[in-house]
């Protein structure tokens, strides 16, 4: 080893230490920020010493990628608003598989003697790389609006999906055991088709689990590849991406009361029409009176959901929240782990609108005690509130944990119209006798009950 | 260092990332994905070397490629990330 190699790979160390005590910060709220901060310097330390390796003799092209790398991540950084962060998060695992796609291809490219074992791991490499880069690309869309966001289904899909997998064996038999630089064009072809097909039947309510499941594959793109070169650090890294996203993903499919499997094959099975009927009627409620009903009230629960990012109710909240406690009522907010297009969406947004993060409760902190709610506020929120999940058998959606927002004492159901949410399943909540909708706006709805409180 | 010892490293950062993130509070998880993703810019490391090398145009462009996007992932990610932190704060 000589004396650059052996300082890289040692500072190697150091910085693969510091990902992991970064990680480890990161599992509180007050010290998570100096958790990322470590985590950044741990990647700072790697990249430098990097650039003391003896092949590099030319500085030219590194410079120009990293400063216009740099201008682009600074700018996305900076300009995303916290609603778009599930496409941001999207586009980023997107852009990881390709680089970690690209880095495998050129390995190739530059070094053709390899072993099998070798071959296999890089072919593995521009797999995963290629499926995440698409499936990004598709989830990207989906969640930005460019395209449908429901399933997409077709007939004969299954074959057709069947055929791929084939050919993916196949191709990677072919590679793993001759090399042949034509043969590149088509497992990035395959790679990229994958990832298209894999996508496209998902969507609706189970994005949080592909945006969950492509985070994981982008850290596996980056371990692969570094597998492939050669590089412990890249293995150490993409090993904890890989393994997060993994986690985050089990969460998610938890919190639907599904197994991955049903989320990536089946699509959400919309013909199950449920043929319980549900009795009663609809109270509508306007937003003056909904005021004196909180005015009186002792402790309020909201529990926010995707339609509250579309509002962009959440600063609207904050208000209506600080009123509520010069008002002497304890107010919290209850969040339900697939609220939102992904893991977390709405504890940042009601971060951005300045809301204590001790207020954002989990479904399970909140449940026991929700009786003991006056009011419970639904912002935008469905199917995790849905009472059919705990008591209607034979619904879609029957079994998944919701929050039990139909046993507090009054419910006001912030809401445009009765569509039912993404699951397509109707609501036996909104007819019960102590609901009230609140039609609307959900933000010109809380302005409304906002400037009844000033008056 | 031959295939196994890289593989041996690979389960035993499984292992570790595993136990590490399942302590991480739900009220976290964007900030967790989106700092994952800036790790996984780790990738930038491995393309330096043949941005930077004599791989000839094709292996040059295809790297560079390669670092410029993963240098995205980096920025972008350790950004975006801190800018959500900041955020989080307790009254």
């Amino acid at each position: 080893m000589s004396d650059s190699t052996l300082i890289i790979n040692a500072t190697y160390v150091v910085s693969a230490m510091l990902f992991i005590l970064g990680l480890k910060l990161l599992g509180h709220p007050a010290s998570a920020r100096k958790g990322n901060m470590l985590s950044s310097i741990a990647m700072l330390i790697a990249i430098v010493v990097t650039l003391l390796d003896n092949s590099i003799i030319s500085f030219q092209w590194i410079l120009v990628a990293i400063i216009a790398g740099s201008i682009v991540g600074l700018l996305l950084a900076r300009f995303v608003v916290m609603t778009k962060m599930p496409e941001l998060v999207s586009l980023l695992n997107g852009v990881g598989g390709l680089a970690s796609m690209l880095l495998a291809w050129s390995t190739v490219v530059e070094n053709t003697d390899f072993t099998t074992i070798e071959r296999a791991v890089i072919y593995c490499a521009l797999l995963i790389g290629g499926i995440t880069f698409s499936g990004s690309v598709v989830a990207w869309a989906k969640l930005s609006e460019r395209m449908v966001g429901r399933p997409i289904v077709f007939a004969g899909q299954m074959y057709a999906n069947l055929l791929l997998v084939l050919g993916v064996v196949v191709a990677g038999y072919l590679f793993s055991v001759q090399l042949d630089s034509t043969l590149i064009y088509l497992v990035i072809g395959l790679a990229l088709l994958m990832g298209i097909m894999v996508v496209l039947p998902i969507g609706g309510a189970d994005m949080p689990v592909v945006i969950s499941l492509l985070n994981s594959y982008s850290g596996l793109a980056a371990c692969a590849a570094g597998i492939a070169i050669g590089n412990n650090l890249l293995i150490v890294a993409g090993a904890l991406v890989g393994a997060s996203g993994i986690i985050l993903t089990g969460i998610m499919c938890k919190a639907m009361n599904r197994s991955l499997s049903s989320v990536l094959f089946s699509g959400f099975k919309s013909v199950t029409k449920s043929e319980i009927t549900i009795e009663g009627e609809v109270s509508p409620l306007s937003a003056e009176d909904a005021f004196y009903v909180l005015e009186a009230a002792q402790s309020v629960m909201v529990v926010p959901g995707y339609g509250m990012a579309v509002a962009q109710a959440q600063h609207a909240m904050k208000e209506l929240q600080d009123l509520l406690e010069n008002n002497g009522a304890e107010v919290v907010y209850a969040i339900h782990p697939v609220a939102g297009r992904m893991p977390g969406h709405m504890n940042v947004l009601l971060a951005e609108a300045d809301v204590s993060y001790d207020l954002l409760l989990e479904m399970d902190e909140v449940n026991p005690r929700v009786e003991s709610f006056d009011v419970a506020i639904i912002i935008g929120a469905n199917d995790v509130v849905n009472p059919a999940a705990r008591d209607m058998e034979g619904s879609p959606i029957y079994g998944m944990p919701v929050i039990n927002a139909d046993l507090a004492k009054n419910v006001f159901v912030l809401k445009r119209g009765m569509s039912s949410g993404f699951a397509g399943v109707d609501n036996p909540l909104f007819f019960k006798e102590n609901c009230r909708m609140i039609f609307g706006d959900a933000k010109e709805s809380l302005n409304t009950m906002i400037r009844q409180f000033s008056n | 260092m031959d295939t196994i010892s890289l593989l041996f490293i690979l389960m035993l950062s499984i292992f570790v990332g595993f136990e590490l993130i399942r302590k991480i509070p739900a009220t976290l998880h964007t900030p967790l994905m989106s700092g994952a993703n800036a790790i996984s810019g780790i990738t930038v490391i491995g393309a330096l070397a043949l941005a930077g090398g004599s791989g000839g145009d094709y292996v040059t462009v295809l790297s560079a490629f390669s670092v410029f996007l993963a240098t995205i992932n980096v920025v972008g990610g350790y950004l975006v990330t801190d800018r959500m932190l900041a955020m989080f704060k307790k009254k």
